[in-house]
């Protein structure tokens, strides 16, 4: 059994109430930064966790804490990303939904080190009910001297605040989500500056996903040290997994970083194996953004070596025979499962989700959308793939923020690994639909 | 600050933008530009025409930059090596960007008003193929009165953010800008308000392509038949500094000054690009400085004659047997 810290009570009874929280060794973290560390040792021993961002770029978290500028007089700003809208990533809304005051927790702790007298939970609009249950905890939190004024009788007070976004995949990127909080549109900013230079209100703000500030009780209360002990390499401690596709147990997995793919898919640990004894033919491992992986890729690297659950060996081979951690969005595809109608879905995401704002992006994802529609109908030719290939590639890196790429990348690596599929419909005129899912039939009808 | 664009070295001050500093070594460098606009601030970046590629950071950190940068607002360090048309991949990457400007647009430069002073005929001239990929239904909008003189055609709008910008900067109260989002995006007003601030025209001059087109202009001449003047008059509410252009004794519209990049050099009221439209209005200094390739010099300017001899070198040069046959 692999280690848990940040779901390992979350089959306990009301652990959602701040009572039996606290009874389970809750807020430890907070007494413990507060009352005995210095601002500046917390941050030291997030930075020797080596705990890295846990919403998709996998960027060291101490070290952009410690990017944050901190001018006098200025106010500075912890804001959590909780703009969870991934395809195939359901993991915060699991953690905030099942024990909402680990989040509260690791704001307060997170906020300690950062000096943020303020700090906001920004919250997608879809998940107005998972808000109610964080308000819940905020109000508890007050109520036990949590937040506010002199938190646990020390000089140091905060409050948090939940902000609520319209349920835009774009507000996930931490500029836009920094001008939807604002209360403007959600268009990403272009950068530099950076938010850890000017952010929220153009001052200093440091933005974390939901379980990278989670995270930080766990390594607050166990010592950087012993935190990075677990895991592989760089790739430290325990990552949320949000297992969902053709999977025999889909659903939220807490894994030590370093186990193999093999046993996260085959294991009863996990999730059992590919349902009504198929064989998997394709995996997206880090949310539908990351490249698409063929089943020998994803089990073994281009060399030969087991792939790991880590941030280091799931891109081994870059992106000709890799992909990427991500999100940790793990989807799995039987053999039944047709990636050309896949990477139609996704594209269709994409093209609804671009802001609109940079003309790559805005025109290109719909551009892509609508050859895919053509090999759905039958009626695409052989030159459209080559078309695809290249409106991605002239997608890729010049659009203003990573949306571009996340449009351009499953486009590419589904043409890399699947061509075929793609060759054979235009070939034949036809598309032949052999997953048992019907829904979005009904979607393009 | 020194930087060295496509193998030209210039000396910049510090917070010089790398657009700004190839623009100061000359328009031959000078990468194009959609929705920058060097008089507003915050413009620029969204539509990528001006994108480089940065192969040494600086002196002191020389790695690359691992994915091409918008020029316009990206500031150089000192020792930055730029590429702009030396590179290929620029080239091919601004063809990119050029092809996703015009799938939507509907390239109907003969019925439009902006065209031989539109920077998106320009830039497809440059960068453009002769050939579309694009086989599906273009965007299509109804045409709107978005100001008493205003038309906008969001069918041509490229979504470069400089009307916005300028509403915002230059008068009180902006009442237009962006709604819905992707390619669904469009410049319109709040509940049909309209613009109709005293310097609510500039929008038409900032507009780069024939989205927003003067009313009391709209289909009168191609704008190579009038002959642009700069003129000025004694104005309350600007400067009174303005380009007029005529046709015969006629005072046909009213525009800003340009500078070489197409920018209006100050911005003009209402009252002059509008209710002004007599040539006795105006005081006349004499012809404005149009670029001798623009289509709007010809016909008016002596080197005609000069740029043709040019034009033929040129095309000897690359090998072309006579003036006439086009690339």
């Amino acid at each position: 059994m692999g280690r848990k810290l940040l779901i390992h009570n979350d089959k306990v009874p009301g652990i959602n109430t701040l009572e039996v929280y606290r009874a389970h060794g809750g807020y430890a973290s907070v007494e413990k930064a507060l009352k005995t560390m210095t601002p500046d040792q917390v941050t030291d021993e997030v930075k020797k966790s080596g705990l890295r961002g846990r919403g998709g770029a996998g960027f060291p978290t101490g070290l952009k804490w410690s990017f944050l500028a901190k001018p006098e007089g200025v106010p500075r700003y912890l804001v959590c990303n909780a703009d969870e809208s991934e395809p195939g990533t359901f993991k915060d809304r699991y953690l905030m939904e099942k024990i909402p005051h680990a989040l509260i927790e690791g704001m307060i702790t997170a906020s300690y080190a950062l000096g943020a007298k303020r700090s906001y939970i920004y919250i997608r609009g879809e998940y107005f009910y998972v808000a109610r249950i964080l308000e819940t905890a905020i109000a508890e939190a007050y109520a036990a001297g949590l937040l506010g004024q002199n938190i646990l009788g020390t000089n140091f007070s905060h409050d948090c605040f939940v902000q609520v976004g319209g349920g835009a995949y774009i507000c996930g990127e931490e500029t836009a989500l920094l001008e939807s909080l604002e209360g403007k549109r959600g268009n990403p900013r272009i950068k530099p500056p950076f938010p850890a230079v000017a952010g929220l209100w153009g001052c200093p703000t440091v933005v974390n996903n939901v379980e990278t500030i989670a995270a930080v009780c766990p390594i607050v209360n166990m010592g950087g040290e012993e935190y990075a002990k677990i895991g592989v390499g760089k790739s430290t401690g325990t990552k949320l997994i949000s297992a969902s596709g053709h999977l025999n147990k889909p659903g939220v997995y807490e894994i030590e970083l370093g186990i193999t793919v093999e046993e996260f898919i085959y294991s009863e640990e996990y999730c059992g194996g590919i349902r009504n004894g198929k064989k998997l033919k394709a995996v997206v491992a880090g949310g539908s953004s990351v490249p698409i992986l063929p089943t020998e890729l994803i089990l073994k690297t281009a060399k030969g070596e087991p792939r790991l659950m880590t941030y280091e060996s799931l891109s081994d081979g870059g992106f000709q025979t890799g992909t990427m951690l991500g999100s940790g969005g793990f989807i799995a595809m039987d053999e039944d499962t047709s990636i050309v109608k896949n990477l139609f879905t996704f594209a269709r995401f994409y093209h609804h989700e671009s802001c609109g704002q940079c003309s790559p992006c805005r025109e290109g994802t719909g551009w892509m959308e609508k050859i895919l529609k053509k090999f759905i109908n039958g009626t695409a030719n052989e030159s459209d793939v080559d078309l695809l290939w290249d409106i991605q590639s002239k997608i890729e890196g010049k659009t203003i923020c990573p949306l571009g790429e996340a449009a351009a990348w499953p486009v590419a690596a589904a043409i890399r690994h699947f061509k075929h599929e793609f060759i054979e419909i235009a070939k034949s005129k036809k598309f032949v639909d052999i997953s048992h899912y019907d829904r979005l039939n009904k979607v393009i009808a | 600050m020194k930087v060295t664009i496509d193998g030209i070295e210039i000396d910049v001050p510090k917070g010089t933008t790398i657009l700004q500093a190839a623009r100061m070594i000359g328009p031959e460098v000078a990468p194009p530009t959609m929705c920058y606009y060097s008089k507003l601030k915050t413009s620029g970046g969204y539509c990528r025409t001006c994108i480089v590629k940065v192969t040494q950071g600086s002196t002191a950190n020389p790695n690359p930059m691992p994915k091409p940068v918008a020029s316009c607002r990206t500031e150089v360090m000192d020792g930055m090596v730029v590429q702009n048309i030396t590179s290929p991949e620029i080239i091919e990457a601004r063809k990119g960007i050029v092809e996703f400007l015009l799938i939507n647009h509907p390239l109907d430069c003969p019925v439009c008003d902006q065209a031989g002073e539109c920077k998106l005929q320009d830039l497809g001239y440059e960068h453009g193929s002769a050939n579309t990929r694009y086989e599906f239904k273009r965007r299509e909008y109804e045409p709107i009165d978005i100001g008493d003189k205003i038309k906008l055609h969001m069918n041509r709008c490229i979504l470069c953010y400089r009307c916005v910008k300028t509403a915002e900067q230059i008068t009180d109260g902006r009442v237009h800008g962006m709604i819905h989002r992707g390619d669904a995006a469009e410049i319109s007003t709040y509940i049909e308000q309209s613009l109709s601030n005293d310097f609510s025209g500039n929008v038409i001059d900032v507009c780069p392509v024939g989205a927003l087109t003067d009313k009391t202009f709209r289909f009168k001449q191609r704008v190579w038949f009038t002959k642009p003047v700069d003129a000025h008059r004694d104005c309350k509410k600007c400067s009174g500094k303005a380009r007029v252009w005529l046709k015969g004794e006629e005072v046909l519209r009213v525009t800003a000054r340009k500078d070489q990049w197409d920018e209006v050099e100050e911005f003009i009221c209402n009252s002059c690009r509008y209710d002004h439209k007599k040539k006795s209005d105006w005081v006349i200094e004499g012809p404005s400085p149009i670029h001798r390739n623009s289509v709007i010099s010809q016909n008016h300017y002596q080197h005609l004659n000069e740029l043709k001899v040019e034009a033929m070198k040129h095309q000897k040069a690359l090998g072309f047997m006579s003036i006439n046959k086009k690339p």
